[in-house]
């Protein structure tokens, strides 16, 4: 589950991340008076920061041709304006998709005296199945561009679960970008407060890019996390209610959210052939095998292993809300189910929605033969496929008849 | 030989008397496979009985391998308390551990990988279908079933099938019983982010294994354990193995369905992996339908 930069900051600060002063704003009036404190306790500049679930705000636009969702200002007055410009619009970046999102919420927070940017992260290493704490002095970049042009660039420091991150782990790293004095053990504080959070709140991925070296009104250096990114391991929100309650629907697809409502892994893509599937890696498989054979998925859709009928109904619903869909790929592999127990939830699902795209059913396993029938005897159009190839090239072939038709 | 178990391990079930532990142990019987013993805490000194089998219930793992002789461990447990019942079997030295469980938080499953290390007990899933070794009888009947994959689509042979997801495994393998090819043991090792074995130890094992003669290795996007598992193959594996990845289609930073399932920094593509088995001989499926005939053209 990923949270707002308002959010994580909520999370980081009393761990020990140093971040700068902010106030989250909901109107224009709010930036106001969040600029103004910040200007009366010394703030010399100022940034009005769009909060929405995805990167390059700063180079995104809104769709009402306003540029950049990241804005730098001196005055409350210019906060109040940025802060009208971006709330209640829509922001494209190169992470959102064409659609953008919604702003609803902008963050006023001092804009410090940048010296150095740093970056700064904590994730799990899979390949050694531990903690990683990893850092570079190339912060404010893509990070992933970095990685592959630079990978000498890229520090790391794999944490021991069980003993928990150590001082001197914070310190090598520190040295190793280049901090001298008492950066030192300030980076040694953040970086412990970083894998407390991750550790703390069972994230997948916390990221500061980037993390700064900042001088303060009287010239001292300090380190400040100007930015913070937390994405959240959803199988641990069972224990984590206050990070539950974080979740902004209205950062997910509707469709998507309506499938989460059922227990079904959907995930909307922009093709025109909808597949409705039981297992996550067969579900893979069926959108590579479309592709394969020329057409487009227009979902990733994981029914699950004991599907039910109700499930199943769920799911040919929602792909009948996805206007693109021009027909629909079913396959099943009914191991330890009845296949005719699955074509009978199939049957019961397309009568109850009343689907009239073209419909292609490949079952396999258990009782398949009885299932076939039960499929051929329902009085649905329902084309039975045998192999996935075979499945896949009919689907592909009934989409194209129905894109022509159309 | 097979890898891992045969039809005489000694199985038990932790977790025997849930909905999904006694279905999946239903069948286990009914597959006949030697399933000796149950484990939920507090109803230790009962009975677990379907049909003619009679399955005592204990209250520790350690318990019941001491009565029954009980050497590997299907674990059905609720994700909240599966690494814990993973580790009651670590400390009470079972060889094999078999997490059938989805949805064991990250952090906890980095704890028992540490409490794994320097250990004899091997680790398979979470979030995993298990393992069979298939059995001589009619539908592979008296084969060693540990988990929730259909026993009926094996048949006894020399295929080792390797699979981080379920239903591909079954497609695979039902790929290769329908063509008369049988196998001589399947292993999912499941879709988490951090698994007991991977993809890399369990080739390992069908390769020295005299009784496996090809391998089918399945993988998907996320990690980099199926290109671990291919730069071993390129060197010392001298058996046929063909591939196939999921995934090339899913988009980048969306989990799909696995939680391991995800192509996040540009690294885990399907692309890369693919590549990778090119790298090594391993014989790469165009699509899903084609992993057992793949592997036969190679054989």
């Amino acid at each position: 589950m990923n949270i707002h930069e308002y959010q994580a900051k909520s999370l980081l600060i009393p761990r020990g991340v140093p971040l700068p002063p902010d106030g989250l704003c909901e109107t224009a009036e709010e930036a106001r008076a969040v600029a103004e404190r910040l200007l009366a306790e010394g703030a010399v500049k100022l940034v009005v920061k769009a909060q929405i679930h995805a990167g390059g705000r700063g180079k995104g636009t809104f769709t009402n041709g306003y540029r950049g969702g990241v804005k730098i200002g001196t005055t409350a007055d210019e906060a109040y304006a940025f802060a009208q410009a971006m709330l209640g619009n829509v922001l494209v970046t190169a992470q959102t998709g064409p659609a953008g999102r919604r702003v609803n919420r902008v963050l006023v927070a001092l804009a410090p005296d940048i010296r150095r940017e740093l970056y700064a992260a904590v994730l799990l290493d899979r390949a050694r199945g531990c903690p990683v704490i990893m850092a570079s002095t190339e912060g404010g970049m893509d990070i992933e561009q970095v990685a592959a042009q630079t990978p000498e660039k890229i520090i790391r420091e794999f944490i021991d679960p069980t003993l928990g991150f150590q001082a001197y782990q914070g310190r090598k790293l520190a040295v190793a970008l280049g901090l001298t004095g008492n950066l030192i053990s300030a980076a040694v504080k953040a970086f412990a407060g970083l894998y407390r959070a991750w550790w703390e709140c069972d994230a997948a991925l916390i990221e500061i890019n980037p993390l700064c070296v900042v001088a303060e009104p009287d010239g001292r250096l300090s380190l400040l996390a100007v930015d913070a990114k937390m994405t959240l391991d959803d199988n641990a929100l069972f224990r984590h209610p206050e990070l539950q309650a974080m979740r902004d629907l209205a950062e997910e697809s509707p469709l998507e959210v309506e499938a989460s409502k059922y227990a079904l892994n959907y995930i909307k893509l922009d093709g025109d052939i909808a597949c409705l599937v039981n297992g996550a890696g067969l579900a893979m498989a069926t959108m590579d095998i479309i592709k394969h054979y020329g057409g487009e998925p227009a979902n990733f859709l994981d029914v699950g292993g004991g599907a039910t009928t109700e499930q199943v109904a769920a799911a040919f619903a929602i792909i009948m809300r996805d206007a693109n869909v021009r027909a629909i790929l079913v396959n099943i592999f009914g191991g330890i189910m009845d296949c005719d127990v699955i074509a009978q939830g199939i049957v019961t699902a397309v009568k109850e929605t009343g689907v009239k795209l073209p419909l292609v059913v490949r079952l396999e396993g258990n009782n398949v033969q009885a299932g076939k029938q039960r499929l051929a005897a329902s009085g649905l159009t329902i084309v039975s496929a045998t192999t996935m190839a075979d499945a896949a090239q009919k689907v592909v072939a009934a989409a194209q008849v129905a894109s022509e038709l159309s | 030989m097979a890898i891992l178990v045969t039809p005489q391990t000694r199985v038990l079930v932790q977790g025997i008397t849930g909905n999904f532990g006694a279905r999946h142990a239903q069948l286990s019987l009914d597959y006949g496979t030697q399933l000796v013993a149950g484990v939920t805490p507090g109803k230790g000194g009962q009975t677990f009985t379907h049909h003619d089998h009679h399955v005592p219930i204990f209250d520790t793992v350690a318990e019941a391998m001491q009565q029954t002789g009980a050497v590997a461990s299907a674990v059905f447990v609720p994700p909240a308390v599966a690494a814990d019942a993973i580790l009651e079997g670590v400390d009470a030295g079972l060889e094999l551990i078999v997490c059938i469980t989805e949805g064991i938080p990250v952090t906890d499953m980095l704890r028992v990988k540490r409490a794994l290390t320097g250990k004899m007990t091997r680790l398979i899933g979470p979030n995993c279908p298990g393992i069979v070794t298939p059995g001589e009888g009619p539908d592979s009947h008296g084969g060693c079933r540990i988990g929730i994959a259909p026993g009926y689509i094996h048949k006894k042979g020399h295929i080792g099938v390797v699979s981080r997801s379920g239903t591909l495994t079954y497609e695979a393998v039902w790929q290769l019983t329908s063509r008369g090819v049988g196998q001589s043991t399947c292993v999912g090792i499941g879709g988490d982010p951090v698994p007991g074995m991977s993809h890399l130890e369990v080739i390992q094992l069908f390769a020295h294994d005299p009784e496996t003669t090809g391998i089918i290795l399945i993988g998907e996007i996320g990690g980099s354990a199926e290109e671990e598992a291919a730069a071993w193959i390129k060197v010392h594996c001298k058996k046929p193995v063909a591939g196939f990845i999921a995934g090339s289609t899913a988009p980048p930073g969306r989990r799909m369905g696995h939680a391991g399932a995800i192509v996040s920094g540009g690294a885990g593509t399907a692309a890369a992996k693919i590549k990778a088995f090119e790298d090594a001989g391993i014989g790469v499926a165009a699509t899903p339908s084609e992993m057992a005939e793949t592997l036969l053209r190679m054989m």
